[in-house]
Order: C-alpha cells, then sequence, then structure tokens
C-alpha cells in the first residue's frame, strides 16, 4: 500500500470511480447545453436567465462544477505525480509538486466557490 | 549485409552511452535476433547481454528491438528488420548496467509486494489442494508470465514511478493469485492495492498487451483486479 495524502479520496479506486462519474456527468451537461442551444435558435436573455435560475438547472450545474473540479484534481495530481518527481528533476521535486499540488487544490477550490456564487446570483 | 545499431555503454570506460554500427552478413536467412548477437558477440567480446534458454522460456534475453519490447531469441528479423537495419537498445526504464544489461532490481521489488507465492493457512489435506476444472481454467493466461519485464518496461506509467506502481507484469501475477481457488489470503491482497498507485496508475493504454512475447493480457488481469476491488468495497 503507498501512502497518499494529496489525492482527493485518498483511495485509487475512489478516484478511479469519481472520475469515471464525474466524466459521465459533465458529458450528460455539455450534450444538454448544446442541445438546448440548438432547439432554441433564437434564445433571449429572458428565456436564458430562466433557464438557469430555476433550481433543478442549478442542481445540474453545481453538479457539474463539483464534476469539474474532482476530475481536474484527479487529474493534476496524476500529472503532477507522473512528471514532478525526484526521479524526473531531481532533488527539489517533493518541495515543488507539494508547492503545485496545494496550489492546485487552492485553485480548484477557489474556482468553485466563485462559480456557486456566480450560479446563485443569476 | 545487414546493419546492426546497437546501444554501449561501459560505465567503467565510457562517459555516456552510444550507438555503435555493425554490418553482419544473415546469408538472406531468416535468423532470430539472439543469432545475429551471438554472431556478433564472436567477433567483439566486449559485447554484453543477458541469455540463457534460447527458446523464449527464461525471459532473460528482453530488449528493445527496433522500438518494441520482446525476445531476441524468438524475434525473426523479418519482424524486426527496418529498411535493411536492426536498431537493438536495452528495455527502457530501468538502470543500464552495461550495453543491453539492466538492472532490474526494481522489477523484481514489485514483484515481491504482491507476494507471489500461495497463502492458505487452513490445514494441508492428506495429498494436494484440489481445484474444479473450471477453477483451475482460471489460471490460463496468468501463470504463463516468465518475468522477462518486456511488458512493464513499456509501460509509461511504470517509468514515472517505478517504486509506486506495480506495472503489468506484477499485477498480472497479482491476479493469479486472487484469482486461485486455493488462495485464501484474497482480501488482504485486494486491500494493499487499493491506493492510488499500486494499481489505478494503469491508465489501460495497453503497450503491455502489444509487447508480451508469451501473447499474454496484463490489461485485462488489471480490469479483473479493479472489479474485484469495486466488488469489495461498494
Amino acid at each position: 500500500m503507498v501512502t497518499s495524502i494529496t489525492s482527493l479520496g485518498r483511495s485509487g479506486l475512489s478516484d478511479w470511480l469519481l472520475q469515471r462519474v464525474s466524466a459521465c456527468v459533465m458529458t450528460l451537461y455539455v450534450f444538454f447545453i448544446l442541445g438546448y442551444l440548438t432547439l432554441n435558435p433564437n434564445l433571449q436573455f429572458a428565456q436564458w436567465q430562466a433557464l438557469n435560475s430555476s433550481l433543478p438547472m442549478r442542481m445540474f450545474s453545481l453538479m457539474a462544477i463539483l464534476s469539474l473540479a474532482a476530475h481536474s484534481w484527479i487529474g493534476m495530481w496524476c500529472v503532477f505525480t507522473d512528471y514532478v518527481t525526484v526521479r524526473l528533476i531531481g532533488p527539489k521535486a517533493t518541495l515543488v509538486r507539494i508547492f503545485f499540488q496545494l496550489g492546485m487544490i487552492a485553485v480548484t477550490l477557489l474556482y468553485t466557490i466563485w462559480a456557486i456564487d456566480i450560479l446563485w446570483g443569476i | 549485409m545487414l546493419t546492426v545499431s546497437i546501444y554501449r555503454y561501459n560505465p567503467e570506460v565510457d562517459e555516456e552511452p552510444y550507438m555503435q554500427d555493425f554490418e553482419v552478413d544473415t546469408h538472406g536467412k531468416d535468423v532470430m535476433v539472439l543469432d545475429v548477437l551471438e554472431k556478433l558477440k564472436i567477433e567483439d567480446p566486449t559485447l554484453v547481454y543477458r541469455r540463457s534458454c534460447r527458446e523464449g522460456v527464461c525471459g532473460s534475453d528482453g530488449m528493445n528491438i527496433s522500438g518494441k519490447n520482446g525476445l531476441a531469441c524468438i524475434t525473426p528479423l523479418s519482424k524486426a528488420v527496418k529498411k535493411n537495419k536492426l536498431i537493438i537498445r536495452p528495455l527502457p526504464g530501468l538502470p543500464v548496467i552495461r550495453d543491453l544489461v539492466i538492472d532490474m532490481s526494481q522489477f523484481y521489488a514489485q514483484y515481491e509486494k504482491i507476494q507471489p507465492y500461495m497463502i492458505n493457512n487452513t490445514a494441508a489435506p492428506a495429498i494436494e489442494r484440489l481445484q474444479s476444472q473450471e477453477e483451475r481454467a482460471k489460471l490460463d493466461g496468468l501463470y504463463e508470465c516468465i518475468l522477462c519485464a518486456c511488458c512493464s518496461t513499456a509501460c509509461p506509467s511504470f517509468w514515472w514511478n517505478p517504486d509506486k506502481f506495480i506495472g503489468p507484469s506484477g499485477l498480472l501475477q497479482a491476479y493469479r493469485f486472487l484469482a486461485d481457488s486455493r488462495d485464501t489470503a484474497t482480501e488482504e491482497r485486494l486491500a494493499k492495492l487499493d491506493d492510488p498507485f499500486s494499481v489505478f496508475r494503469c491508465h489501460g493504454i495497453m503497450n503491455c498487451v502489444q509487447v508480451c512475447p508469451k501473447g499474454l493480457n496484463p490489461t485485462r488481469a488489471i480490469g479483473h483486479i479493479r472489479n474485484m476491488l469495486i466488488r469489495s468495497a461498494t
């Protein structure tokens, strides 16, 4: 068992499942938005605002945002642990990797909170 | 004449590795890559590589042949020569000891981690632990692994994290014991694999399947391990 304290779920299986579920949610969201825009070619601001301020759409958007956050956390964590390692860039790697990982987590959380603020401000 | 370009590196003499070209006359025969190396070894006895059984059983002569990992003894020139040139390098990703010989300690350390032996603490029966034909059939495609390291050294996840990711070879063996009806340590084995590195660094690119000289499928075995983890943890 290899210990890991900066991965999202701390468990490989949990991260793997989350990565797949979040991908499905994001795909559904993209198809829904594209479908809505295609089916409403003369979309006006009032209709778009009504859609996005309805509770079901807010929940759907929130799920998509949380999925994006989880998906990018897991993905970026994999990238950092692949390429920012002592093996590849030398003894400074651990410090550099922690910096990037914590930075990525902070940015992800900030964007998520900001997105929720935007969503409920519509 | 066939041009053979071989990776040379003797750390006691060379500052850095280099490629050395040889001209070899195979008399038009489709011999194995190992036969070419044996011929060159006579011309230049300083050329170093591992070999033993010369029939694809021992797994000693795994090397990178014209860009693809394989066993020199069972790879014919017709499958390896491109534009009348044969390029031979050591297996990638592990430290080179000399010429085509690599240090496989990391590979074996990962193999050791998965406890590649039967664990069964129940009282031994008088003769042997029996399996049905169906139970035995589950081990087909798993037990044949000869630990040549062609798969693990073709895997980018193993290149980047050889100390944390078990690698396709080790995981194929892990599943060989997880699938064995006589082994009673399934839960303990699974518990040791549920971290973000050991199994889940496999992203399913299937380089391992493409290069395995025994035609085995480590990616499928990894999928089975993942399914067992899902069944046990949800």
